[in-house]
């Protein structure tokens, strides 16, 4: 039993990882109908971008209290990520929106390419470690939760609900929400839909971030790969809950998350993508449009 | 007069101004963006530390180049298209004759590509042909041959799919392992690999073929990474990570084989020296030969009731369904013949190889046949190939630039950048191009005149 | 009545019996019986949300209804229950077609590409399901040869000849109506079933259309069963008209029996909202008792 908790535990926190991603691909599918194959390649710039401001913090003040170098890790790899995506979605997304299905996809590939060969070129191919951050582990009920975990799981639950809120109580969740209705209509009604659709890669981006801080954090390494496997299965965390569902990311984000550790826990760790991408399959089979997603009608 | 000249001036002005600031603003966008990423670098240090390293003058070279080139941009390069573009809408279309080249463009790179290995013998000898014969002409036509295949699934019959690379996987492996363990031949397990992924195809499609657009592609790329998952794991069968090696080399037709040892050695039988120019020479045509079949069978299957069927399931399927095809059944058929050219394609690999493990099948290569495909212009065969070759072969030229060296220093490796510029092309292309290189479709019956019909009608499918 | 010396005489090539289909809480079809006839044109008319689309989406197997039996007898005596077939086999075994309200052509192909399409069974079989075809054996080529003389007839009927190698999607409108027309004759089917043929078209496009369709019934043995908003379309080249208003048939008959049913025009044609109370009075006067 204590052995189970603990996987639900470790699951919850790799799951809340995959589920700030994962926002970010159902927010920019939602708005524009685009998989933004790029977003795990901004997480793990974001990630990169928290590992340099914490040397540099390093460096320049010496003990910096851990908590204070967190935030300012977390703030200045939002802006950072943010201002990647602001550009990104700028010059090589929006000239092809509304043309061709396929093309703003391969642009996204293209881009996710080019992402991680440019943080290979600029920073080296190597493995980064960093020294562990956090290092409490308390016991509770003889399950052992490290502080990492409770900051994770504590962050995002605070920016999603901010998240949340800002979707669905503000003039700015009303613009996202009507351009992903109908950008035509919500252009006419005089919505700047341009402005909008940046945001919303920008808050996308700012959540990837956050999440590649926190994946730093946990894991204490991050090479320029780490875009992809995190960004495909967090791809497969927001379909799995329903594409274009902001609660379904994170539970398909949480989901996923269980899955790994419960699978890694009791079976072979081995195959645990394997379960991941089988068990995806398996849902997408008998409920074709993700647990939360609105069943497609089909007109005809 | 004078006024108007005066308003030009005026004019030019206000675009300098403009474009003055743009650049500004573009600066700061760009020491944004790379203060981190350039401007500083992490590396490890004796004690195995990560330390930053600054790059200050490296960081001004990029934002100068955002600067000039916003600058560049919005002053000159801007104003010259919408000129050029306004003098265009002036002018009256003139239908230009195509010329001789783009009339017989085919025929003439068939002609090209026969002579190719000759001609590279020639100039570089037949030690120094291997690296254009194997690097360029081989990897290339294997290229070709793998998008051929999936511009069937994609191109043709509109579904995505992001998981191409596990029927090459499949093609791969059947013939590594069946030629280890069993010893058959190349020749009698090329047509098996091909029915082998066929049959994987099918056994995949079956499930998720009902899922549109997105949900496809991802359970397609789910399924790519379970069968590349599972053959880095499965490691009593595959040998997992270390993959399989010393897979037996083609021979032609059995009558005369490339290992050294054996009595039929084709340099010996010849009275040649020895060297492996020769085999490559071999597989280079074997290519050519696979991937001249593809294009016939592509062809072929065109101008058939299924091949219709597959461009009617693009533009419409519920159309389709209104007209009595079973949709099921032609996406199986598009997705197993798909699947049948990544198999066959993928046993020529392991043949040229020799050896086979699952870093050769990642996603990353799906994604590069599909952009293939998507840049080459759905549906076309000519311009696949050109999108291949462009693609494959330009990046491949990367390793050859060794004279950057002497530019950038001698620790300049441009093998590194290779990736990065590809990624950068594909963007470039795709905004330049979207419906890629040939955008236009060639009907498949014509009543009076065959006229091809413009990208600008065709769909690209949702499935 | 009229009504039923009309179904003594006359050979019922589609019956709907007791059809009712749900959407959640949405009852778009209840309980709908009616019957269309060998050879004739029956036009399925009512206001908008009416459930005609529904109905025809039912009889073509897109939808499968919530209850009810749709039974397709064809000239040769076979006889298909629709509602357990699915789209697709509707059109090949039942010999059922229909074209779509907001028109699906394949745009990308052409003219004659779409009538090829709509051969496809035929030609699959010829080609030995592509096998044959692949290795050129002479049948598929006659085959595709018979194909091309059938798409150039029905062509020259749609009026489309000229165009056969443009794209479809580069047609005016009304000749991509015309041409959905003609790809579903293609298909060799027994009925027809047209979703607003007329809709959106121009005076004269509209008279071409009603010259395809009266081509079909002269020269073809085809039955048509269609939706249409145009009375005049209607009721000039239809032989049997159905009424629907939510869901439910409130008149069955000919066109000048239909035409002045007080109760289709109560429901149906263009009565105003102040002049309902008036229309009801009317039918109180015609029929004392009944009041639905």
């Amino acid at each position: 039993m204590e052995y189970f908790v603990q996987q639900l535990v470790n699951g919850l926190t790799l799951g809340s990882i995959y589920g700030l991603i994962a926002i970010g691909y159902t927010m920019v599918y939602g708005i524009i109908g685009m998989v933004n194959f790029a977003h795990g390649d901004i997480f793990m710039l974001g990630g990169f971008a928290a590992l340099i401001v914490y040397l540099i913090l390093l460096g320049m003040f010496g003990g910096v209290p851990i908590a204070l170098a967190l935030f300012i890790m977390i703030i200045i790899a939002m802006l950072m990520t943010g201002l990647w995506n602001w550009v990104i979605e700028k010059l090589a997304y929006r000239p092809l929106r509304g043309s061709f299905r396929l093309a703003p996809l391969i642009t996204a590939i293209g881009m996710s390419i080019a992402l991680s060969n440019f943080v290979q070129v600029t920073q080296g191919p190597r493995n980064k470690p960093v020294p562990p951050l956090v290092s409490s582990v308390y016991d509770i009920f003889g399950i052992s939760i490290s502080l990492k975990q409770i900051i994770i799981v504590l962050v995002t639950a605070v920016l999603l609900t901010i998240f949340w809120y800002i979707v669905n109580h503000t003039p700015l969740g009303r613009a996202q929400r009507a351009t992903e209705q109908d950008r035509k209509m919500a252009a006419l009604l005089g919505i700047d839909v341009d402005k909008t659709i940046s945001i919303t890669f920008v808050m996308g981006a700012a959540l990837a971030a956050v999440a590649g801080t926190m994946y730093l954090m946990y894991y204490g390494v991050i090479v320029f790969t780490d875009g992809f496997t995190p960004g495909v299965k967090a791809f497969t965390a927001a379909v799995l809950g329903g594409i274009g569902s902001l609660p379904g990311a994170v539970l398909g984000g949480l989901m996923i998350g269980l899955i790994e550790s419960l699978w890694s826990a009791y079976f072979t760790i081995d195959y645990k993508d394997v379960a991941t991408f089988s068990i995806l399959a398996i849902v997408l089979i008998f409920k074709p449009s993700g647990i939360l997603g609105r069943p497609e009608v089909e007109k005809v | 007069m004078a006024n108007i000249s005066q308003t030009n001036v005026v004019v030019s002005n206000n675009l300098m101004a403009r474009a003055l600031r743009e650049a500004f603003y573009a600066g700061l966008v760009a020491l944004g963006l790379f203060v981190l990423f350039v401007g500083l670098k992490t590396d490890q240090n004796i004690l195995n530390e990560l330390v930053l390293v600054q790059r200050w003058g490296l960081l001004a070279i990029f934002v100068a180049i955002a600067m000039v080139g916003r600058f560049l941009t919005v002053a000159y390069i801007r104003p010259w298209f919408e000129a050029r573009k306004a003098a265009k809408a002036a002018a009256p279309t003139v239908e230009r004759e195509a010329g001789f080249v783009a009339r017989n463009f085919s025929l003439l790179a068939l002609i090209a590509l026969v002579i190719y290995p000759p001609v590279m013998v020639a100039l570089f000898g037949f030690q120094g042909s291997l690296k254009w014969v194997d690097n360029f002409g081989i990897q290339i036509l294997i290229y070709v041959m793998l998008a051929w295949g999936l511009n069937i699934v994609v191109g043709l019959a509109g579904l995505l799919d992001l998981g191409y690379v596990a029927f090459y996987a499949v093609g791969a492996y059947s013939y590594a392992l069946l030629s280890s363990y069993l010893g058959l031949s190349f020749w009698l397990l090329l047509p098996i690999a091909g029915v082998l992924a066929a049959a994987w195809g099918t056994i995949l499609g079956f499930p998720v073929l009902r899922l549109k657009g997105d949900y496809l592609a991802i359970v397609t790329l789910a399924f790519g990474e379970i069968i590349r998952l599972v053959l880095i794991n499965w490691t009593e069968v595959t040998k997992g990570t270390f993959g399989i090696s010393g897979i037996a080399k083609a021979s032609v037709f059995g009558i005369w084989s490339f290992d050294v040892s054996a009595a039929n050695n084709f340099a010996k039988v010849f009275g040649l020296p020895m060297s492996s120019a020769y085999y490559k020479i071999f597989l280079f045509y074997l290519a050519l030969a696979l991937c001249m079949l593809a294009a016939f069978v592509t062809i072929r299957l065109r101008r058939m009731p299924i091949g219709r069927a597959w461009e009617a399931l693009r533009e419409d399927e519920i159309a389709c369904r209104s007209l009595g095809i079973n949709t099921v059944t032609t996406k199986l058929t598009a997705f197993a013949t798909g699947a049948m050219f990544g198999g066959i394609a993928g046993s020529f690999f392991a043949v040229r190889q020799g050896f086979v493990s699952p870093e050769s099948f990642v996603f990353l290569e799906s994604a590069i046949i599909l952009a293939i495909v998507v840049l080459g212009g759905m549906g076309s065969l000519v311009g696949i190939a050109v999108a291949a070759t462009v693609m494959i072969g330009g990046t491949e030229l990367l390793r050859e630039m060794d004279f950057l060296k002497q530019i950038f220093g001698p620790e300049f490796t441009p093998e590194l950048y290779r990736m990065l510029i590809f990624g950068l092309a594909m963007i470039v292309v795709m905004v330049w191009k979207p419906r890629g290189f040939v955008g236009s479709r060639e009907p498949t019956a014509f009543l009076r005149e065959r006229k091809s019909v413009s990208g600008s009608f065709t769909k690209e499918g949702h499935g | 009545m009229a009504l039923e010396t009309d179904t003594m005489t006359k050979d019922p090539i589609l019956k709907v019996e007791h059809l009712s289909m749900r959407f959640g809480g949405l009852m778009a079809i209840n309980d709908l019986s009616f019957e269309a006839y060998r050879g004739d044109i029956t036009a399925l008319i009512g206001p908008n949300g009416a459930g005609k689309t529904t109905v025809f989406n039912c009889v073509t197997g897109f939808y499968k209804p919530t209850m009810g039996m749709i039974t397709m007898r064809q000239k040769a005596g076979k006889e298909y229950l629709l509602e357990r077939m699915s789209d697709y086999e509707v059109n090949r075994d039942a010999k059922v077609a229909r074209t779509f309200q907001n028109i699906r052509l394949f745009s990308g192909l052409t003219v004659l590409e779409n009538l090829l399409v709509a051969q496809h069974n035929k030609l699959m079989l010829a080609s030995g399901y592509t096998i044959l075809g692949l290795l050129g054996f002479p049948t598929y080529k006659a085959a595709v040869g018979e194909s091309i003389e059938r798409a150039k007839y029905w062509l020259d009927k749609a009026n489309l000849t000229d165009r056969a190698d443009d794209p479809a999607g580069d047609l005016p409108y009304g000749a991509q109506r015309r041409l959905e027309i003609a790809r579903a004759m293609c298909t060799g089917p027994e009925f027809l079933c047209l979703d607003e043929p007329a809709a959106g078209l121009n005076p004269r496009e509209s008279l071409a259309l009603n010259e395809l369709l009266r081509g079909i019934r002269k020269d073809t043995d085809t039955s048509i069963l269609l939706i249409e908003h145009d009375m005049s379309v209607v009721m000039e080249i239809s032989d049997h008209v159905v009424v629907l208003e939510y869901g439910q048939k409130i008149s069955d008959g000919n066109p000048d029996f239909v035409k002045h049913d007080p109760k289709v025009i109560a429901a149906y044609l263009g009565v105003e909202d102040v002049e309902v109370e008036e229309v009801i009075e009317q039918i109180a006067e015609i029929t004392p008792g009944d009041t639905h």
